[in-house]
C-alpha cells in the first residue's frame, strides 16, 4: 500500500484538503467545519480521542497529513451519530471519521495493532466469507488475533459469558463448522468483488 | 389474508442460535397477534453494519445493501422492507438515501449487482419495525390486543443510538425520544421517564475492540436505571440489548458492582402483554432473567 501513499503524496503535495475531498468518503464536507467543538463535546468516547473531530478538520486544512492519517483518533468512533445530529452545519461527521480511518487503513498508515482497525477487518472478512456474520468465528478471531496463548487467555476470561449464551440458545458452538450462509454465495461475492474493483479504479488504488 | 404484509429483513443476529434469536421469537409472536405477515427477503445478506467501513469502503457496502433491495423488489414487489435490527435498518436506509440521490453511485452499484444478475430499481422503502408499529398501527391499535397488563413493572426505556440517530422515528427528538415510554404505558407498565441515559451509546462494536471504554458506557446505562428506580431496561436494538445485558457480569467482576438488571426488547414486552408464554416472548433467552415478566406469563 505504500505505493499508493507515495503516489498520493506526489500528486497532492501540500494540498491535503484536496486529497481528503477526492479520496475520503464525504471528505468534501471538511471545509464546512466552523470549529465550534460540539462534536468533541458530544462524543461518548471523547476523552479518548488523541485529536477530536474538529481538531482533525483543522489539521486537514493545515496540511498535517501524517499526523491525521497516523492518528488513533478516528478509530474511537462508535458510530453513535451524536455529532452528526448536533452539528450546527450538519456535517456527516461519523462518515468522515469512517472515511478517514478507512483511507488511512488502505494507505497502510493507520496505527498497527489498533484494536478497532483489526476488529473492523475481521468483521468484513467474516461477512464476505458467508454473506452473513458468523458470531462464533467473529468472537474467536478477535480473541486469537494476538496468538494462541493470548487467545486461550481471552477465551477463558470470557468463558462464563460464552456458556451463558450457549445455554440461552444465543450462541451455537456448531457454527465453527460452517453456520448460516447464502444460497447464492458466489453471486454475493461477485458483487463485492466488482464493487471493490470499480471503487479501487476510481480512487487510483489499482496499479 | 393478513392485515399487513412486509418484506422482512431479520439480520444476522436474529438467526437461529445467534445473539438476538430471542428478539426474532418475540417479534414473530407479536406479529401473529397483530396479524402481520413477515416474509423474509429470500437469501438476504448482511448489511455490513457500521464497523464494516474500514475494510469495506463505500461502494461494496452500498452494493451489498442494494442486493437485498433488488431481491425484495423482485420477489416481494410492492412490500416495504422492514428491519428489526437497528444497524440493518440504518445501513439499508443510509445506502438507499445515497443511491437515490447520486446517479453515479447508482450506476456503479447496478454495475456491481449485474455480476449476480440483479438490478435495483429504487422502488422499495426501508423501515424499522418500530415505525411499522407506531405509523401503521398506532398506540391505540397496539393496546387493543393487550390481555395481561404489565402493571407494577418499572421500565427504563433505553433507545440507544442507531434507532434514534441520524434518522430516528418521525416526530421524535434525538435527545429525548418518547416512543418507548409510550409503548410501555400502552402495555400497562410504568415508564421511568426520569431515566437520563436513554440515548447514551453502549459502545457498539467497540464493546469487542475497546472493552474497557465501552464498559464504562454500559455501567452508566445500567447504574442510571437503578438510580431512577427501574426494574428492567427495554430497548429496540439487538446490539444495545446484548452489550448492556451480557457485560454486567464482567463489570461486577472488575468493579465490584452488583448489577443484575434484565434487558429486554420492546417486542418481548408486547408478546407477554398479548398473552404469550415465556417461550413465545423469548424470555428463556435472557442471561439475566426477567422474573417479574416470567410471573406475568404464568398468570
Amino acid at each position: 500500500m505504500s505505493d499508493h501513499n507515495n503516489q498520493a503524496v506526489a500528486r497532492y503535495r501540500n494540498d491535503f484538503l484536496k486529497e481528503v475531498e477526492e479520496h475520503v468518503e464525504e471528505g468534501e464536507w471538511v471545509k464546512m467545519c466552523m470549529q465550534c467543538g460540539v462534536c468533541a463535546g458530544s462524543c461518548p468516547l471523547g476523552a479518548h480521542w488523541e485529536h477530536t473531530p474538529q481538531k482533525l478538520f483543522m489539521m486537514i486544512r493545515a496540511g498535517k497529513r501524517e499526523e491525521v492519517l497516523r492518528s488513533d483518533a478516528m478509530w474511537m468512533c462508535t458510530s453513535c451519530y451524536n455529532c452528526v445530529v448536533r452539528c450546527p452545519r450538519h456535517l456527516p461527521i461519523t462518515h468522515i471519521m469512517h472515511g478517514l480511518a478507512s483511507y488511512a487503513h488502505r494507505l497502510g498508515l493507520a496505527p498497527k495493532n489498533q484494536p478497532t482497525r483489526e476488529f473492523a477487518k475481521i468483521f468484513w472478512d467474516n461477512l464476505v466469507n458467508k454473506g452473513r456474520v458468523n458470531e462464533l468465528k467473529l468472537t474467536l478471531a478477535l480473541y486469537f488475533k494476538d496468538g494462541l496463548v493470548q487467545g486461550i487467555k481471552n477465551a477463558l476470561a470470557m468463558q462464563s459469558i460464552g456458556l451463558g449464551m450457549v445455554k440461552a440458545k444465543r450462541l451455537n458452538p456448531m457454527e465453527i463448522f460452517g453456520g448460516h450462509g447464502l444460497r447464492d454465495l458466489k453471486g454475493f461475492q461477485a458483487i463485492v468483488a466488482k464493487a471493490r474493483e470499480i471503487e479501487d479504479k476510481k480512487k487510483g488504488y489499482t496499479n | 389474508m393478513a392485515k399487513k404484509e412486509y418484506a422482512f429483513y431479520p439480520g444476522c443476529s436474529s438467526q437461529l442460535k445467534a445473539s438476538a434469536s430471542n428478539y426474532l421469537t418475540s417479534v414473530n409472536s407479536m406479529c401473529k397477534t397483530l396479524d402481520v405477515k413477515l416474509t423474509e427477503i429470500p437469501d438476504w445478506n448482511c448489511c455490513g453494519a457500521s464497523i464494516g467501513y474500514a475494510e469495506g469502503g463505500e461502494l461494496p457496502r452500498v452494493a451489498i445493501n442494494a442486493r437485498n433491495f433488488a431481491l425484495a423488489e423482485t420477489h416481494l414487489p410492492g412490500q416495504d422492507i422492514v428491519a428489526t435490527c437497528a444497524a440493518c435498518w440504518l445501513g439499508a436506509r443510509e445506502s438507499k438515501e445515497r443511491l437515490d440521490n447520486n446517479s453515479v453511485l447508482m450506476r456503479d452499484t447496478n454495475e456491481a449487482l449485474a455480476a449476480a444478475g440483479l438490478h435495483y430499481k429504487a422502488e422499495v422503502n426501508i423501515r424499522h419495525m418500530v415505525e411499522v408499529l407506531i405509523e401503521d398501527f398506532g398506540f391505540d391499535e397496539l393496546k387493543k390486543p393487550v390481555k395481561k397488563s404489565l402493571e407494577g413493572v418499572k421500565f427504563a426505556g433505553y433507545v440507544g443510538c442507531q434507532t434514534n440517530r441520524p434518522f430516528g422515528i418521525d416526530g421524535e427528538s434525538f435527545e429525548n425520544p418518547k416512543y418507548l415510554d409510550k409503548l410501555v404505558e400502552t402495555l400497562g407498565g410504568e415508564a421511568v421517564d426520569s431515566y437520563d441515559q436513554k440515548v447514551t451509546c453502549c459502545g457498539g462494536a467497540l464493546a469487542f475492540s475497546e472493552p474497557e471504554k465501552s464498559q464504562k458506557q454500559i455501567r452508566d446505562i445500567v447504574e442510571s436505571a437503578y438510580d431512577h428506580g427501574a426494574e428492567m431496561i427495554v430497548t429496540p436494538c439487538p446490539l444495545c440489548q446484548a452489550n448492556v445485558e451480557v457485560y454486567q457480569s464482567e463489570i461486577n467482576k472488575k468493579q465490584g458492582t452488583k448489577f443484575n438488571m434484565p434487558v429486554l426488547y420492546y417486542s418481548q414486552l408486547m408478546a407477554v402483554a398479548y398473552g404469550g408464554s415465556m417461550k413465545d416472548a423469548g424470555l428463556d433467552g435472557q442471561l439475566i432473567r426477567a422474573e417479574k415478566l416470567n410471573a406475568i406469563t404464568q398468570k
